[in-house]
């Protein structure tokens, strides 16, 4: 009985020492996308261990997800720093605003290609945006001709382009709440979409049809959300030597020797060739420092330091390592000249 | 043929059909343990075929000058000195000084990933451990980096055109070289049990991750066995059969089967929206469990309560106990067996629980183990989900790694449980 007393009071006492704990943290806390989390996790534990601060910890949350967490306020309880695979939204940076997380300092890292690939038992297909965007829409002008959409039609490649090989279209991909998902239906399938000439006309009319028509993927079965898990992607696709996949270039890089990138208008998916922004289909990463944090937690200082080194995000740099495309020199310089003047983003 | 005469030769007449259906009754059900003890092999052949490989790591010998003039030129051994020194270079100048043919800058960097990004750490805590050491050649062993250890476990394909693998032509000579030398080691894998989660696949380990399930199941257990059995308790002995009992009765079963997921949510609005706790701390993880696993506990506890007779009470009560020493001097510790196995199996199950976690931010990478309920930390089946979904190829054998570690650990705990119903229970 005493025991029990015992334990119910020490579990007590526990929960009321938390309420006096949220006063200090001295780590830094970091949310977002999981694009960013395999190249922030590693800066993050270089940073714990080449200083005498504490490691970042890292929750992969999803951009939108991560937005959501950072922007609910200032002060210990909310992340410090948010990744993300696409540049904050209007409505994000207003959210932010209202809830008081007045400064914000926009970091970019660089670039991230999309991939799109198959077996290797399976032939290299030679893809452009347009065959894309008809094989993966969920409305399509009609292929008879005129000014007309019409449900996606197309069974196989070849019905899609008479070069492509006779094989089923079977895409897997990820699912509407992943950030490549969203990079991909912007780059890939608008970047189809706006080759007919008609519909590109729209944009100026219907904004938002537009969008509709160009980013809606179709859901009979051709286009398989195979969850945000990318190895399960690279698997499946060994298994089916028919199906295409789409995910991050890291990937791809990782299993040269399981599947081949195909090429999109004619560029394959490289190292040099993405870098060079001749493939058509790669997005910027960026991370958001919530400037009213600096100080008042220990390290942000000196962990954006270490991600402004040409040993990290340079050419040469450790996160090439693992699949990160660089930015341009020039780019690069303007990213680290915002860091070290801690300069307010202004939308 | 006329009517039976006797009721024997109706049942006789129908006898064999109904042995028959007796054999075919008895078929299927051989027939559904086989097909589940398939599938359970299949899986245990699967995950320890893809994972005891993950118990052995590749380390590279190399031959370090420990330079006194590169670590300490002022010859103070002071450990704030030894821990400036550039112990990164003094790898790449035993690399270089191995294989002095390579030249050019690319095939260099290359030469460099042979050995993990971790040896020079290793190679600092060994400086700072033995500082009579300065000055001399040592032979010190690094882990591989993960692609050589991959190569050497045979998970990269050698005979493949060399655009087609990631180890390059160039790479496989030079281990090859050090494998002559014998300079290369498969060793037990101790960094994968000592160390926290890491990016470097050589480099990490689960103990961060099973320190976090520790300190989350303690807290579990605190609250929820103390809690669990006083409802028991409270329901089955004391509280009067009413309206109100039944209600509870019927939202604690109900409470059982809520999907996980939903705790975490409340967990989230609860403990960290509202009364402001810490995210991704084993201590909220141990509330939210502590909520999961209540209705199993307070379940097997009315049952086993249940399962004392009531002749004990009453001979209790006959020569003059109380109804409460009734309870917790007879009745109880006759209980105790059944509410401890009920509350082992509900800790085995918050062990293998990860999507409540999710929401309260227990979904991390995070390097250093955690030291109390506060810190930060995640647990195993977490660990298992974030290195299934990271892009090194030896993370592959690390998930299934990890899952063994967590299967022996659930194995274990069930056993256990299964030990004190064998050796506590009282049957009357």
């Amino acid at each position: 009985m005493n025991r029990k007393i015992l334990a119910l009071a020490s579990a007590a006492t526990i929960c009321f020492s938390t309420l006096a704990y949220s006063a200090a943290r001295d780590y830094i806390s970091i949310v977002g996308s999981s694009t960013v989390y395999p190249f922030a996790t590693v800066v993050a534990e270089t940073f714990g261990k080449n200083t005498k601060f504490k490691t970042p910890k890292i929750e992969s949350t999803g951009s939108g997800g991560g937005m959501k967490l950072f922007c609910a306020g200032v002060g210990v309880e909310h992340p410090d720093i948010t990744n993300s695979s696409r540049r904050i939204k209007k409505s994000e940076f207003d959210m932010c605003q209202k809830n008081g997380v007045k400064d914000i300092i926009e970091v970019k890292i660089g670039y991230d290609g999309i991939a799109v690939a198959n077996s290797k038992k399976a032939k290299r297909m030679e893809l452009t945006r347009k065959d894309l965007f008809l094989a993966l829409a969920k409305e399509v002008p009609d292929p008879k001709g005129g000014e007309k959409l019409v449900k996606n039609p197309y069974k196989t490649w070849k019905d899609v382009n008479p070069s492509l090989p006779n094989t089923k279209i079977e895409v897997l991909g990820p699912p509407p709440t992943s950030g490549t998902r969203d990079a991909f239906a912007e780059l890939a399938m608008e970047g189809g979409c706006k080759k007919i000439d008609w519909i590109a006309a729209m944009k100026k009319q219907d904004k938002n049809k537009y969008k509709g028509i160009c980013h809606t993927v179709r859901e009979d079965g051709a286009y398989i959300e195979a969850g945000e898990n990318d190895n399960l992607i690279v698997q499946k696709l060994e298994a089916n030597k028919n199906a295409l996949g789409i995910f991050g270039f890291s990937f791809l890089d990782q299993n040269t020797d399981k599947v081949q990138g195909s090429l999109v208008d004619g560029v394959a998916p490289e190292f040099e060739l993405i870098a060079s922004g001749e493939y058509p289909v790669s997005r910027p990463l960026y991370f958001y420092v919530k400037k009213a944090h600096i100080g008042a937690v220990p390290g942000i200082k000196e962990f954006l330091a270490e991600w402004d080194k040409e040993g990290t995000w340079g050419d040469e740099g450790y996160l090439t390592d693992r699949g990160l495309i660089p930015m341009p020199k020039v780019e690069r310089e303007e990213f680290a000249t915002a860091i070290r003047n801690m300069q307010g983003l202004e939308m | 043929m006329g009517l039976p005469k006797y009721t024997t030769d109706i049942v006789r007449a129908g006898l064999e059909k109904r042995y028959k259906r007796e054999a075919h009754f008895r078929r299927l059900g051989v027939a559904a343990i086989v097909a589940g003890l398939i599938f359970l092999s299949i899986l245990f052949v699967s995950i320890i075929g893809n994972g005891y490989t993950a118990f052995w790591q590749t380390f590279i010998q190399l031959e370090v000058h420990l330079d006194a003039s590169e670590i300490d030129p002022e010859g103070t051994r002071e450990q704030n000195v030894l821990a400036a020194a550039n112990y990164g270079g003094l790898v790449k100048q035993s690399l270089r000084d191995m294989f002095p043919e390579v030249e050019s800058r690319r095939d260099k960097r290359k030469l460099y990933s042979t050995v993990s990004s971790g040896a020079s750490y290793m190679l600092e805590d060994y400086v700072k451990a033995n500082p009579e050491q300065i000055g001399n050649t040592i032979q010190f062993w690094v882990p591989a980096d993960d692609d050589i250890d991959m190569l050497m476990k045979g998970h990269f394909d050698r005979d493949k055109p060399e655009s087609e693998r990631r180890i390059k032509d160039d790479q496989i000579a030079w281990v090859d070289k050090l494998v002559a030398e014998g300079r290369v080691e498969s060793r037990f894998n101790t960094i994968f049990f000592t160390a926290g989660d890491s990016r470097d696949p050589e480099l990490a380990g689960i103990w961060g991750a099973a320190t976090g399930s520790f300190l989350t199941l303690i807290v579990t257990l605190l609250l929820a066995f103390p809690l669990g059995v006083a409802t028991a308790v409270y329901l089955e002995e004391f509280a009067p059969q009413n309206k109100w009992t039944d209600l509870i009765e019927v939202n604690i079963n109900n409470l059982a089967a809520v999907p996980s997921i939903v705790f975490g949510l409340l967990g989230l609005a609860v403990f960290i929206n509202f009364i402001g706790m810490p995210r991704s701390a084993p201590l909220v993880g141990g509330l939210v469990l502590t909520l999961m696993t209540l209705p199993t506990i307070i379940i097997a506890s009315r049952a086993a309560l249940k399962s004392v007779p009531p002749s004990i009470r009453e001979a209790a009560l006959g020569v003059g106990a109380s109804k409460m020493q009734m309870v917790f001097h007879h009745v109880l510790p006759l209980a105790m067996p059944g509410m401890l196995t009920g509350t082992i199996i509900g800790m085995a199950q918050a062990l293998g629980e990860s999507a409540p976690l999710l929401m309260i931010g227990m979904v991390a990478f995070i390097v250093d183990v955690p030291g109390g309920v506060m810190d930060p930390s995640t647990v195993l089946p977490v660990q298992i989900y974030l290195w299934a979904d990271s892009p090194e190829r030896a993370f592959v054998e690390r998930t299934s790694g990890a899952i063994m570690v967590l299967l022996a650990f659930l194995i274990t705990m069930n056993a256990l449980a299964v030990f004190l119903r064998k050796k506590f229970e009282r049957r009357w």
